[in-house]
């Protein structure tokens, strides 16, 4: 019986493959030499490749009257600053108004060029690298802790945490008060060890200050996204980890680090981010208006170079380009993105 | 299971003393005299001036105009707060409703203009942006200060995730019950999204109130001065004067920082929810 049926029951299967097989060969071949022509055929007809629904409704005004207002917006206060943005990236303003010359790249060729644009892209690389690697390590280390410790947990959890909404600039101003030439506990500390800080005035001082004021402000971001990516990892691949493997560092290693590295990576772009743009609050209030001797982001020269220093061509090609480095690493987030969705 | 080591706990400690000294000192200091703070340093332990200092720094009227006082700067960066949350939740739960559930021409480039926007953050534009603004005679508004700030994709990119995920059947059963696309909008999916909008909320909010830049470029009248804004000021006003008012800055740290700090605290884990399934 049983095996009589067997045949026949894969008999219909048989066919449904080959049926799919057919309409699915030109999908294929369709996909594999998908021009720009295509692409662009498909984004004018309202054919998705995996609709996002399989019910949708059929309206031809309706769509429109609910997407509107996020469009005006967008395409006000997003396309058109930053279509002007490029422009005025070619041209050289008159400083009291009067009309402004195309230059070509002559803008982007005096920011490049300048040793004072070098430095700061130098510091700013710096910076991004050790904020991000001391704000994603104590945030990992914390969040480990956290996940172990079976008393206190949520106390823990809520006092790290509770950090993250205080504001850069509110970061800044209490740091500012810390790293005090006169009252600040932080400078005492110093002059134990025998150094005399002295922020705002020492390059290398203000830059301490600013990278220890950029982590503190970060730890609490990286400890939240750490700890539910830890908490998410089964308990079964736990236990299966505490009988393998005996050194509670070896498991860490082997077992969840792996686990946790689509998280990592994913902060990884996040925290480069912060330190390229979010840390600006935290640099104004420190440096203030006084940038003579002392570090700053590339972001902070677009600002100064553009407000204060009203050179709106060279503020805009600075813009641009900082435009490009910023696409770059969102672009590699959504990769990112898409790939910690999929293992979650 | 594993054995509890006093190591975790020493850590755990060290961390959260990092993280929360300065906040407490910062509250504490600002209950002292200036004349203290300068002789002695920083406080751990309440002073006996807290309740002038806060009511000076509230009520009393300062800046150029003499008009502009921290009651105002507060209320201000309310409006900036709630107005940006909600504004964000309304925009970019239509926006995400017309690109997940219907089916019409160029809905795909629509979907690739708004998400283009997380590729760039304000402050890459800020130049420009300033002179849009300016062109538009927005500057010095409340439309203006927080409008410009609507124009990027995370929330909508947050409501389609979630849209996605809600069962098709729901919209089969409501077309069958002859419900329309306002109807279903309004009486099956915003109700079905309150957890989603709250978790939003909390996180929009927190990113409205601590606004810095844009406030900055925005408001040179000072009866839009928002709590960050006034940070700058406060700042600026230090240089020439003698013993700098320590605790009217630390009060104003205090102020600035107590209400996002209050909600993350009581919305912990809604707040933690939005943030690491909205992911930005």
């Amino acid at each position: 019986m049983t095996r009589g049926s067997g045949p026949r029951a894969r008999a219909p299967r048989c066919n449904q493959n080959s049926g799919t097989q057919v309409t699915d060969t030109p999908m294929t071949t369709l996909e594999t030499e998908r021009t720009l022509l295509a692409r662009l055929r498909a984004w004018y007809s309202a054919e998705d490749a995996n609709p996002t629904k399989r019910v949708q409704f059929d309206r031809p005004l309706t769509p429109w009257l609910f997407v509107l207002p996020q469009l005006a917006v967008v395409a006000i206060f997003f396309y058109w600053p930053s279509v002007q943005a490029v422009t005025s990236s070619f041209y050289i303003e008159d400083p009291f108004g009067f009309g402004s010359t195309f230059v070509g790249m002559e803008n982007y060729g005096d920011a490049v060029t300048s040793s004072q644009y070098r430095d700061t892209a130098l510091f700013t690389a710096f910076f991004c690298v050790v904020v991000t690697a001391l704000s994603l390590g104590l945030g990992l280390l914390l969040a480990v802790k956290a996940d172990k410790v079976i008393r206190g947990t949520e106390t823990y959890k809520t006092l790290l945490i509770s950090v993250y909404a205080i504001a850069p600039p509110v970061a800044g101003l209490m740091g500012m008060m810390f790293f005090d030439m006169h009252m600040g506990p932080i400078k005492d500390l110093f002059a134990l060890f025998g150094h005399d800080l002295r922020v705002g005035i020492d390059y290398w001082d203000t830059a301490i200050a600013l990278i220890t004021i950029s982590v503190w402000k970060q730890i609490p971001y990286n400890f939240i996204f750490f700890l539910s990516g830890l908490q998410s990892v089964p308990v079964p691949v736990r236990e299966a980890a505490l009988i393998d493997a005996r050194s509670g560092w070896r498991r860490f290693r082997d077992v969840i680090l792996p686990l946790l590295a689509p998280t990592a990576f994913f902060l990884l772009i996040i925290n480069i981010t912060y330190t390229m743009f979010d840390t600006f609050p935290i640099i104004d209030v420190i440096v203030k208006d006084k940038p003579a001797n002392n570090p700053m982001t590339l972001v902070y020269k677009v600002y100064l170079d553009g407000f204060k220093g009203n050179d709106i061509g060279g503020s805009s090609a600075q813009s641009v380009i900082l435009m490009v480095v910023v696409a770059a690493l969102t672009v590699l987030q959504f990769r990112f993105l898409e790939r910690r969705v999929h293992y979650g | 299971m594993q054995k509890i080591k006093p190591l975790d706990h020493l850590v755990l400690i060290l961390g959260v003393l990092f993280l929360c000294v300065p906040v407490v000192m910062a509250l504490m200091s600002s209950t002292h005299y200036p004349v203290d703070i300068h002789s002695n340093g920083l406080f751990l332990t309440p002073g006996d001036n807290g309740l002038a200092t806060y009511t000076k720094v509230l009520t009393d009227r300062g800046g150029f105009t003499g008009d502009v006082t921290g009651l105002r700067m507060l209320m201000n960066s309310l409006i900036m707060g709630v107005g940006f949350a909600v504004g964000k939740i309304v925009l970019s739960m239509m926006a995400a409703y017309a690109l997940v559930y219907f089916r019409f021409r160029f809905a795909t480039i629509l979907f690739w203009m708004i998400f283009t926007t997380l590729l760039l953050p304000l402050e890459v534009r800020i130049m420009p942006s300033y002179q849009v603004m300016s062109t538009l005679g927005l500057l010095n508004t409340y439309t203006g200060l927080i409008v410009p700030l609507l124009a990027s994709a995370t929330g909508t990119f947050f409501f389609r995730q979630f849209f996605k995920s809600v069962p098709d059947e729901l919209l089969e059963a409501a077309r069958i019950d002859g419900a329309g696309p306002w109807k279903f909008f309004i009486d099956v999916l915003v109700p079905l999204s309150k957890t989603m909008m709250a978790a939003i909320f909390i996180i929009m909010f927190i990113y409205g109130w601590n606004q810095y830049l844009w406030p900055l470029l925005m408001t040179t009248d000072e009866h839009f001065y928002t709590l960050m804004r006034g940070i700058k000021s406060i700042l600026q006003v230090w240089v020439g004067s003698q013993i700098p008012d320590y605790n009217e800055a630390f009060a104003l740290a205090v102020l600035a920082m107590l209400p996002p700090v209050a909600v993350v605290v009581i919305f912990q884990r809604m707040f933690i929810k939005g943030l690491t399934e909205s992911d930005k």
